[in-house]
């Protein structure tokens, strides 16, 4: 079996695909938030892997087709953007200075932890990108020094928070209006949060969307700056 | 021919943004890259909506399935993670919600500190 599995060109497609079936129709079944598609998927792929023996290189390079399509995807996102420019026009203040006091406050929020629990300084940097998608992300933590897998692994699991909880963290904060939602996911959890956000609207959708790329790009000066504090 | 011209102009953009990453020494990815391009691109009118829209949409619903081969390779990670993983996780949900509460409270309390204003002057 592993043999064929090995050869494959499909196989991690399919099992991405198949996973992610399984957790939608759990999702419809059960409505809780950790019945989460994505979340169900990568469980069930971690298992399948772990059950079966297959190595991540194996599936990684089966699910190839996936990952070479996050950058077309993630151009698209202009879109939404597009489609909702007038609104974001109107909106401009606000929508920077939430973008604006979200970056700030991960930097300061990652500061404060790092003291609390303290950390070296590469462990610091490490954790200064983890709120923005991952490209950037990677770039920022080396730059810096820090370790960049773990920089991986942490915006992977922020992205996967955001897409988990985001719907009921915006209820329990009352964050209601579509705009700041969009702004809160965007920027708490880039793309993954994203892809949650243009589920609950094209609003939050087109907001997120333009958190990602602003944060991102702030984030690269922040961080560079907050580097000097620990 | 529709789909073709559409995955087509998607395609390009992101070739074009790749170029950029390997130009351009920032640490700014192709993605971000492309984001700006095709938004420049619609806002300016240089192509119509129609000439990406439904390929478009379609790859962004499939969003959240392209993330599943990075996040399993989460498996790999954990040794580097392992002796640490308490105080990194605490650092990493908490920070999270911090930035959602502060990003989404701000944005909200300026959209309606305007719209009073805007109700005052009316």
């Amino acid at each position: 079996m592993s043999e064929m599995i090995v050869n494959s060109t499909y196989f991690g497609v399919v099992l991405s695909i198949g996973a992610f079936l399984v957790g939608r129709a759990l999702q419809k079944r059960f409505k809780h938030p950790l019945c989460n598609p994505l979340l169900i998927a990568i469980v069930l792929v971690i298992l399948f892997l772990l059950v079966f023996h297959v190595d991540y290189e194996t599936y990684q390079s089966s699910a190839k087709l996936l990952s070479s399509l996050l950058t077309p995807a993630t151009v698209c996102l202009a879109i939404p953007l597009y489609e909702q420019f007038e609104l974001l026009k109107k909106n401009v203040k606000a929508v920077l200075a939430g973008i604006a006091s979200g970056v700030l406050s991960s930097l300061c929020c990652v500061l404060v932890l790092a003291l609390l629990f303290r950390l070296d300084h590469a462990s610091y940097v490490t954790f200064l990108p983890k709120s923005i998608t991952t490209a950037i992300g990677m770039g920022v933590s080396e730059e810096l020094g820090g370790y960049i897998s773990i920089t991986v692994a942490v915006i992977i699991i922020s992205g996967i928070l955001g897409n988990i909880f985001a719907e009921s963290a915006c209820k329990l904060f009352r964050i209601t209006e579509p705009i700041a939602r969009g702004v809160a996911i965007g920027s708490a959890s880039h793309a993954i949060g994203t892809a949650k956000a243009m589920e609950l609207g094209e609003i939050e959708g087109a907001m997120s969307s333009l958190s990602i790329v602003v944060s991102g790009l702030l984030t690269v000066i922040g961080a560079a700056a907050f580097a000097n504090f620990l | 021919m529709k789909y073709l011209g559409q995955i087509f102009i998607i395609l390009l953009v992101s070739f074009v943004g790749e170029l950029l990453n390997t130009l351009v020494p920032l640490p700014i990815p192709a993605s971000i890259y492309g984001i700006i391009i095709l938004f420049c691109l619609l806002e300016f009118r240089l192509i119509p909506l129609r000439a990406v829209k439904e390929t478009g949409d379609f790859l962004v619903s499939l969003m959240q399935l392209m993330f599943i081969p990075a996040a399993v390779g989460l498996l790999e990670a954990w040794d580097v993670i392992a002796p640490n993983w308490l105080s990194y996780m605490l650092i990493t949900i908490i920070s999270t919600f911090v930035v959602l509460f502060v990003s989404g409270r701000v944005t909200q309390a300026v959209i309606r500190h305007s719209r009073v204003k805007e109700a005052r002057h009316e």
